[in-house]
């Protein structure tokens, strides 16, 4: 597998080549959070995220909804 | 013979408070909670609950999906009960606020929620005071407008501030009663006052929310005495020794307080008025 380095809230990680960010949620075992995406400050929907291929140095973002005032 | 006199019982029946409609939704109830800082997500829940609140907030956060126990905040919302009002807590700017507002947008689309188009608008303007930072909140008001959302701005407690926002086309103003968190009450009823009646000059049903710094029921039922339509906590319950019974009493503030400031209240008076009267009185009365 050649890994690609990636931010991913805000820390670096390795995701194979070729990976989309639906690929990304799955391998996080995020599939059943709601949550929602950007890629490069770039709101992806959920919808768009398995045809997002993920490159090399993208700042990817995945937040969900947490307690709040 | 003796007769004894019984008065007929009355029967009350409490009259119960006018739905509040803010960006086209009409809620039953007029308080709104926030879901955080809560011990576990249980007494949350019960909390939640006990409020009898129809709108709770949440916040957009990276880390957590799920807490060490697997456990994820929406596990323990009722959507098809309560409408999530996404917040942009943490945003220190315009851009910031309008790029969380997005993206609590899009979570709340994935799950159909009707406050999807709902932000409850912080810019702060200062990490120690949580004060808003009110040309951010302008600017971010204004472009969330243009982009479809219902904003419910939390302002300072600055009357022209607030006059700004709403003709920015926020779908409500929140002042703050005092600090974020603090529990220091309405600090500035005067303030919170022409906030109501500047806001309403022009637009006599433009809901106002006061928002933050209640740290028990009197605060919330002296902002509704003053005329807020609705008022919105989180630590108060949160924080309090036993938030289940804080969340039953500021509900019953909530609804004291409303139905007070239409009751109309007596004017204050320097000297007493006796309650008994003075006719009949058996007792020798100093100075008669």
């Amino acid at each position: 597998m050649i890994a690609m380095r990636i931010t991913l809230n805000n820390e670096e990680i390795e995701v194979a080549e070729g990976a989309t960010l639906a690929d990304l949620i799955e391998d996080r075992g995020l599939t059943r959070a709601a949550c929602a995406t950007e890629v490069n400050r770039r709101l992806i929907r959920k919808n768009e995220r398995p045809d997002t291929p993920i490159k090399p140095g993208d700042r990817i973002e995945i937040v969900t909804l947490v307690g709040g005032g | 013979m003796t007769t004894t006199h019984r008065a007929e019982p009355v029967r009350i029946i409490e009259p119960a408070p006018e739905p509040l409609t803010v960006g086209g939704r009409a809620l039953r109830s007029r308080l709104i909670v926030g879901t955080g800082k809560y011990a576990d997500f249980d007494t949350m829940r019960r909390c939640l609950d006990a409020s009898g609140a129809d709108v709770v907030t949440v916040a957009v956060r990276r880390e957590r999906l799920f807490n060490e126990r697997g456990e994820s905040l929406l596990d323990f919302i009722d959507l098809d009960r309560f409408t999530i009002l996404p917040n942009t807590a943490g945003c220190f700017s315009a851009e910031d606020a309008v790029r969380v507002a997005r993206l609590g947008r899009d979570i709340l689309e994935q799950l159909e929620n009707p406050g999807a188009s709902w932000v409850k608008l912080e810019v702060l303007g200062d990490r120690k005071t949580l004060l808003p930072d009110p040309a951010g909140t302008l600017e971010a008001t204004r472009e969330l407008v243009a982009d479809g959302f219902e904003v419910l701005a939390y302002s300072s407690d600055d009357p022209i501030a607030a006059v700004r926002l709403r003709d920015a086309g926020s779908a409500s103003v929140m002042p703050a009663g005092s600090p974020i968190g603090s529990g220091l009450g309405v600090l500035n009823p005067a303030n919170i006052s022409l906030c109501l009646e500047l806001l309403r000059e022009d637009a006599p049903v433009y809901p106002v929310i006061v928002d933050a710094g209640v740290g028990t029921a009197s605060d919330v039922a002296v902002a509704m005495e003053l005329g807020a339509d609705g008022v919105l906590l989180n630590t108060g319950i949160a924080h309090a020794a036993d938030a289940e019974r804080m969340a039953h009493a500021m509900r019953l503030a909530c609804i004291a307080g409303y139905h007070a400031a239409r009751a109309g209240r007596i004017e204050k008076k320097r000297y007493a008025s006796a309650s008994s009267p003075w006719e009949g009185v058996v007792s020798h009365i100093p100075g008669e």
